[in-house]
């Protein structure tokens, strides 16, 4: 196990967590209704653009390229953002990005700070640091509240409290909010309108007097040393806006080359997410402005954290490295039959669905019982690939890990090139893999085993013994035909052409 | 070593292969419009999105503001506001300052606003804390904005041609219909913590 934290605690692999969560149809229907719902209208928003497939690529290439150069393009963001009146750090991994941010949220003398929705520092568990550290971290966006009020786990990139219905945010406001701030009204009803107003006025205390903000970012631009965020409710506005001290905390490969560059993304990442043609708000800063904040439009101090974490190692690997391109605009969470099933919880790390199961096992490692089953988490159906924005292939990536578990080899973990080791558990595939190896070199005993099982069919088990018995706990055996292809073709050719 | 060097060197040792060329055949626009067909278009996004959407002329302007904002005591306004737009309203003026708190923009009820630009394609208005729009706070405190758009010179068709126009160096916001949430079992709710209602103006040049 490497150091990089993913923001879970110790998790129980896959399968076991998955089991679980497919039992659980309330949970079910929540996510059947929220992925069909998103992914119906993101496909008509996606058909809006002639040119999608053209953008989609672009935005390939740009990202491509610029993980190709991200040495020469981070220096040159750390110049501008420098050159803005606006300071730059560098973390090599969650620890390190913890430290540093605590330590500029404890050198303002304040003790609590107002946040923007930001996957970076889930990844971190920067909320938990900065608690042990004597300061609080109010999560502001709607989704974010509600899963920090429940001491819960987000479970989808966007709509992180997405497995909760209405009934259960109304009690969740209702005996939670008074002890965080301005509690919630007490005849709280659960209409989502009441409930957002609930928490528009318990979230607005905290606006107007929170003299520190942290978020992450969505794009850096290297040019102009220009962050972007993009939101919907306000509450990003707020952060970004109104405090003192503004602490963004990203993830390196979020850096574009231009501001041009951004003219692909903003057309891409609104529809693949969210379905609508453009979020309701983007905020861009650079720096302090070339006012340098002394006209008081926006913090007058700005810190940037460029966070590693994993990903220069996930850059060392040539297939795996392409899930650098992530925009984190969720689309493959809501095509996918594996999560819509199991949930965003299986998944043990800030990252779910299908781009968790690449990324997890990429930034922390295969050690873990976890990151090990990971790469298992998905039928390879290919849907995710379709309507990534960025065209990541994560089939490909998957099927690539699945060979890094099953016969180990050459990774890079914390900039160090390694040979990791088979995991355990995978012996009776290898022995499959290496029987099929056998039987498949030799026709003529092929032909007889097939002809042997075709006869015994009735005598099928409904489930394996011995090593078998792992693969058909989750599978049912597939019935066994009454002939072989390969004598059905034999017969076939020797009767008459009709 | 220094945490910025040693990634720097990971990088270094961890980032080879292909240099793909960037290809920009991607569409500046997507279809052709006529200046009127541009701001027609704009405003039936900017509906969609449940901003609602007036269109009035130099003279009528001041008449439709009066009524616009007819409804707050007092109405924030940025420095560089021209002055005729405000005068028929009835509203108390608080002009934004530095020193003006968070909490004390929060008794406002109304803020209006001109813009830098508007995007047809998707509905969006982008402030970049010009003159006549203010401080990025001004815009988000208060429940009620009202933003000014002149067209059709204001519009432009697309992303693409809006950054074209824009200065990366000033506090840009691009606001596409009011503040919203879809977190509870994905309603749509206008407002969480932005204005709730926006009144977009379109504003046709004589």
């Amino acid at each position: 196990m490497t150091g990089t934290d993913l923001g879970m605690p110790a998790f129980p692999p896959f399968p076991e967590a998955a089991r679980e969560a497919v039992g659980n149809e309330v949970l079910r229907a929540n996510l059947r209704h929220a992925t069909h719902t998103i992914r119906d209208k993101r496909a008509r928003a996606v058909a809006e653009l002639d040119d999608w497939d053209r953008l989609r690529a672009a935005g390939k290439a740009v990202k491509d390229h610029t993980l190709r150069h991200l040495d020469r393009y981070l220096l040159e963001l750390e110049a501008a953002v420098t050159a803005a009146g606006g300071t730059v750090h560098w973390a090599v991994d969650a620890e390190e990005a913890n430290r540093i941010v605590t330590g500029l949220v404890l050198a303002t003398g304040e003790r609590e700070v107002v946040k923007v929705k930001s996957m970076a520092t889930q990844e971190i568990g920067l909320n938990e640091a900065l608690e042990a550290a004597g300061i609080a971290a109010y999560e502001t966006d709607l989704a974010e509240l509600i899963v920090q009020l429940g001491h819960d786990r987000p479970s989808h990139i966007l709509v992180p409290a997405i497995h909760r219905n209405r009934g259960e945010i109304r009690d969740l406001f209702r005996t939670e909010m008074g002890r965080w701030g301005r509690p919630a009204p007490e005849d709280l009803g659960d209409d989502p309108r009441e409930l957002a107003e609930a928490a528009r006025l318990h979230l607005r205390e905290k606006f107007l007097r929170a003299r520190v903000g942290v978020s992450g970012a969505n794009f850096m631009v290297a040019e102009t040393g220009t962050m972007v965020v993009l939101e919907s409710e306000g509450n990003g506005r707020m952060c970004l806006t109104l405090p003192e001290t503004l602490i963004s905390v990203v993830g390196i490969e979020k850096v574009v080359p231009t501001f041009r560059d951004l003219e692909i993304f903003l057309q891409t990442l609104p529809r693949s997410s969210t379905a609508e043609r453009m979020n309701p708000y983007t905020t861009m800063w650079t720096g302090l402005g070339p006012s340098k904040g002394a006209d008081g439009d926006g913090p007058t101090a700005f810190h940037l954290v460029l966070l590693d974490n994993g990903r220069t190692d996930t850059l060392a690997d040539p297939t795996g490295r392409q899930a650098l391109r992530c925009i984190r605009c969720s689309a493959c969470l809501n095509v996918c039959p594996v999560y819509e099933r199991a949930g965003g919880h299986a998944y043990g790390s800030v990252y779910p669905g299908p781009i968790g199961a690449v990324l997890s096992p990429q930034l922390r490692g295969t050690a873990a019982p976890i990151d090990a089953t990971l790469p298992y988490a998905s039928t390879l159906c290919g849907a995710c690939y379709e309507v990534c924005p960025v065209a990541i292939d994560i089939p490909e990536i998957l099927v690539h890990l699945r060979e890094r578990v099953v016969q180990g080899g050459p990774v890079t973990r914390e900039g160090v090139r390694v040979r990791i080791r088979p995991a355990h558990g995978h012996t009776a595939e290898r022995a499959a893999m290496r029987a099929a190896r056998l039987l498949l070199d030799r026709p003529g005993a092929l032909r007889a085993g097939e002809r042997l099982l075709s006869r015994a069919r009735r005598l099928r088990p409904r489930r394996l013994p011995g090593p078998g018995r792992a693969w058909t706990d989750t599978r049912a055996l597939p019935d066994v035909p009454a002939e072989s292809f390969r004598d059905w073709w034999a017969r076939e050719r020797k009767s008459p052409q009709k | 070593m220094s945490s910025k060097d040693r990634i720097l060197s990971r990088i270094r040792r961890a980032a080879s292969g292909p240099d793909p060329e960037v290809p920009r055949d991607y569409l500046r626009v997507h279809g052709s419009r006529t200046p009127a067909e541009r701001v027609d278009l704009l405003a039936a996004h900017l509906t969609e999105y449940r901003a609602t959407v007036h269109r009035t002329d130099e003279d009528g302007l001041p008449m439709l503001l009066a009524w616009l904002l007819s409804r707050h005591e007092s109405v924030l306004v940025p420095p560089g506001l021209p002055p005729y737009w405000l005068s028929a309203a009835d509203p108390t003026r608080i002009h934004d300052r530095a020193a003006s708190t968070p909490a004390g923009l929060d008794r406002v009820g109304g803020v209006i606003t001109g813009c830098a630009l508007a995007v047809a394609e998707t509905g969006t208005i982008v402030l970049d804390g010009g003159p006549d729009q203010g401080r990025r706070r001004i815009t988000l405190i208060p429940d009620h904005h009202v933003c000014v758009v002149r067209v059709p010179g204001q519009v432009v068709d697309s992303v693409p041609q809006a950054l074209e126009r824009l200065d990366p160096t000033r506090p840009l916001t691009w606001i596409s219909g009011p503040s919203a949430t879809s977190d509870i079992e994905l309603d749509r709710v206008e407002g969480v913590h932005g204005p709730r209602v926006l009144d977009v103006v379109l504003l046709d040049a004589q």
